[in-house]
């Protein structure tokens, strides 16, 4: 596997995740249980569009063959998507959004923290911008996790619930193959042992804090990084690319 | 007699330009009329986020996911903005939104039209935001200072708004043939909703006067639509759209452009609750508050068992 | 528990380093902290602030219309307050 295609490989898991984590919460617009939080979710879904934007378009910069961040976005198939499994998980109830999200914005927190010193000067730059968002991100979700954890008996057991679902995706976070091994020798990505003990570290007292309780079961779902994902990924996409597939070729 | 001499000095401060605040004297018709405005105006934008939030998940590129992600903010935040100005007249959100999910306030007619295609995402932002601004951009000017400050801060952010739509419909006019049939369409389903919306004619709006005098209303219903009209007529020309209207023609004497009869059938109909959306407009409205019970709780139950362990 | 929209926080905004907060409005929140990061996505979306302050706004005491005689009248005959009460002569600096 040359450098370039583990690098082009590499960057289509983290915009993928991006682009899909944000259709989730953009899905919230107009639904969330307060005005003030209808605003929050927007902001992060923004974060999470802007930074798609950025490294598809990179991608597509090094993949060299013409194609656009758009093309990349809209114009692969299931298949071909490497977002992580957890984030194409459904919204459900709000629970179930605020637990992904920590999850989630904890092991980005890290991973884009590792990020900035990457040997890839344009990785590096994006890394910088975007670990300033999720530094904010996560501080929401956290608080979010505390108040919902430790909230009502109600917001509790929904939590639980929450955690106990969506568990089972977190192993494949760590997953590594010859993409990671070809570019942690380079110097351009990070080992992702070392995310995992960061990551653990610190969801741990989180979790906790919020009087959950981490599942027993050890069962973890994988397949991302070979583009095999759960059954949510092909409707999010039919809807996402349904206007731009419709119009082949049509300007915006 | 007390009270008349209040009013006289209320009128006085109004005609002199000065703005009311919160806790000033005022006639009970003010505050009842600013709240049944204030509030219409606030439910509008938070309805309004629908229409269009029914598009963020098929924005056709990165690009105007983005913009529309930013724009359909933006309402959430202007809804905010009025509910909290309306708030300072002695009414707190809870009741509000209680008014709106019982059906007892209204909210603009306009939202409860469906957005059938990506186009309707154009002329929402181009005809619907254009004729909003130029009611906003007068209601500014009011005498009542929250809801003043509240249109000066939401007319500056909603400028962008009336541009990005109107870019959708240029690219869309500008397109292959099917994007630019799009776009008419959406023109033609869009221009008569959006002239009602600024309200019916001024033969029947009653009491308007009064409004006018004390600075609520600023510009009577006709004025404000027919500057609409000079205004985006030739922008739709512009760009090679054409207005569904028959009989408009520009006037020369005048200077002004004169339309075609108005449905004000279709338009009372609406606001009466028959328009195609107002059951699934309100519902949703209802349903996110009704999903969000448990979470507005919990985070008041933590809130509270946080204070007391800190005591 | 009856139903909420959280209590109000008056939002206080600072522009630029150097000037003082401004009011900005308000915000609806269960706690400080969230008081925080709500104002900070409803005042700061277009880099308004380098700074946020928010405050119970039933912890803010105002005055009222009718105090406005006793309370601000009082110091309008008091021009020697203000420098321009004073004269003095051409060509003395630094006064």
């Amino acid at each position: 596997m040359t450098i370039q295609e583990a690098k082009f490989q590499y960057l289509l898991r983290l915009g993928d995740s991006s682009l899909i984590i944000g259709h989730r919460l953009s899905e919230w617009c107009g639904s969330g249980p307060i005005l003030e939080e209808d605003i929050a979710l927007i902001n992060i879904a923004l974060d999470f569009v802007g930074n798609a934007t950025a490294i598809l378009g990179y991608a597509a910069t090094v993949e060299g063959n013409g194609r656009t961040e758009d093309d990349l976005a809209f114009l692969r198939s299931e298949r071909e998507f490497r977002n992580l499994l957890i984030t194409e998980q459904p919204n459900g109830d709000y629970a179930s959004t605020i637990t992904r999200q920590f999850l989630y914005d904890v092991y980005t927190y890290y991973l884009y923290e590792a990020l900035k010193s990457s040997k890839d000067e344009t990785i590096a730059a994006l890394a910088e911008k975007s670990h300033k968002e999720i530094t904010y991100h996560l501080r929401h979700t956290t608080e979010w996790m505390y108040r919902l954890g430790d909230g009502t008996e109600e917001s509790h057991e929904r939590m639980q619930n929450a955690m106990n679902d969506l568990w089972m995706f977190t192993g494949e976070l760590f997953d590594m193959d010859e993409v990671d091994a070809t570019l942690i020798k380079e110097g351009i990505a990070p080992d992702l042992n070392t995310i995992k003990e960061k990551w653990e570290a610190h969801v741990k007292p989180v979790i906790a804090e919020a009087t959950l309780q981490i599942p027993s079961y050890n069962f973890k779902q994988k397949g991302s990084r070979e583009g095999k994902h759960s059954e949510h990924l092909g409707f999010l996409l039919a809807e996402m690319q349904s206007v731009h597939r419709s119009f082949p070729g049509a300007k915006w | 007699m007390e009270d008349e001499k209040k009013l006289a000095a209320f009128e006085a401060k109004i005609a002199a330009g000065n703005k009311i605040e919160p806790k000033d004297w005022m006639p009970e018709a003010y505050r009842k009329q600013l709240i049944r405005m204030m509030s219409q105006h606030a439910h509008s934008e938070i309805v309004g986020m629908l229409p269009e939030g029914n598009w963020i998940t098929r924005a056709p590129n990165l690009r105007r996911k983005a913009i529309l992600l930013a724009k359909v903010q933006d309402e959430a935040g202007h809804g905010l903005y009025l509910y909290s100005a309306t708030e300072t007249l002695g009414i707190d959100r809870t009741e509000l939104l209680e008014q709106l999910h019982t059906g007892k306030a209204k909210y603009s007619s306009i939202f409860n039209y469906p957005t059938l295609t990506w186009a309707d995402i154009g002329a929402i932002g181009w005809l619907v935001d254009g004729a909003a601004i130029m009611n906003q951009t007068a209601l500014a000017r009011g005498s009542y200072g929250p809801y003043s400050r509240a249109m000066v801060r939401i007319c500056k952010e909603e400028s962008f708004h009336n541009r990005q739509g109107y870019e959708i419909m240029m690219h869309l006019a500008q397109g292959t043939p099917e994007q630019k049939a799009m776009a008419q369409d959406a023109l033609n389903r869009w221009w008569w909703p959006s002239i009602m919306m600024l309200g019916p004619s001024d033969d029947q709006s009653p009491n308007s006067e009064q409004l006018m005098r004390w600075k609520v209303k600023m510009e009577s219903n006709d004025a404000i639509r027919q500057r609409f009209i000079d205004r985006t007529v030739p922008q739709a020309d512009f760009i090679g759209l054409s207005i569904p209207d028959k009989d408009l023609k520009f006037d020369e004497a005048s200077g002004h452009y004169e339309h075609g009869p108005i449905n004000w059938e279709e338009f009372f109909e609406v606001i009466k609750g028959n328009g195609p959306c107002n059951a699934k407009r309100l519902k949703a409205r209802s349903d996110a508050d009704k999903k969000g019970r448990w979470v507005r709780d919990a985070a008041m139950a933590y809130a509270e068992k946080k204070k007391l362990k800190a005591a | 528990m009856t139903d909420t929209q959280w209590p109000v926080w008056e939002v206080f905004v600072q522009a630029n380093p150097g000037i003082p907060h401004k009011h900005a409005g308000n915000v609806h929140a269960a706690d400080a902290e969230m008081a925080m990061q709500n104002a900070r996505d409803v005042y700061t979306r277009r880099s308004e602030g380098i700074s946020i302050w928010v405050v119970p706004a039933n912890a803010i005491s105002a005055s009222s219309p009718e105090d406005q005689g006793s309370f601000f009248e009082p110091s309008n005959d008091k021009p020697y307050r203000h420098p321009t009460f004073y004269k003095i002569p051409e060509g003395v600096k630094y006064l």
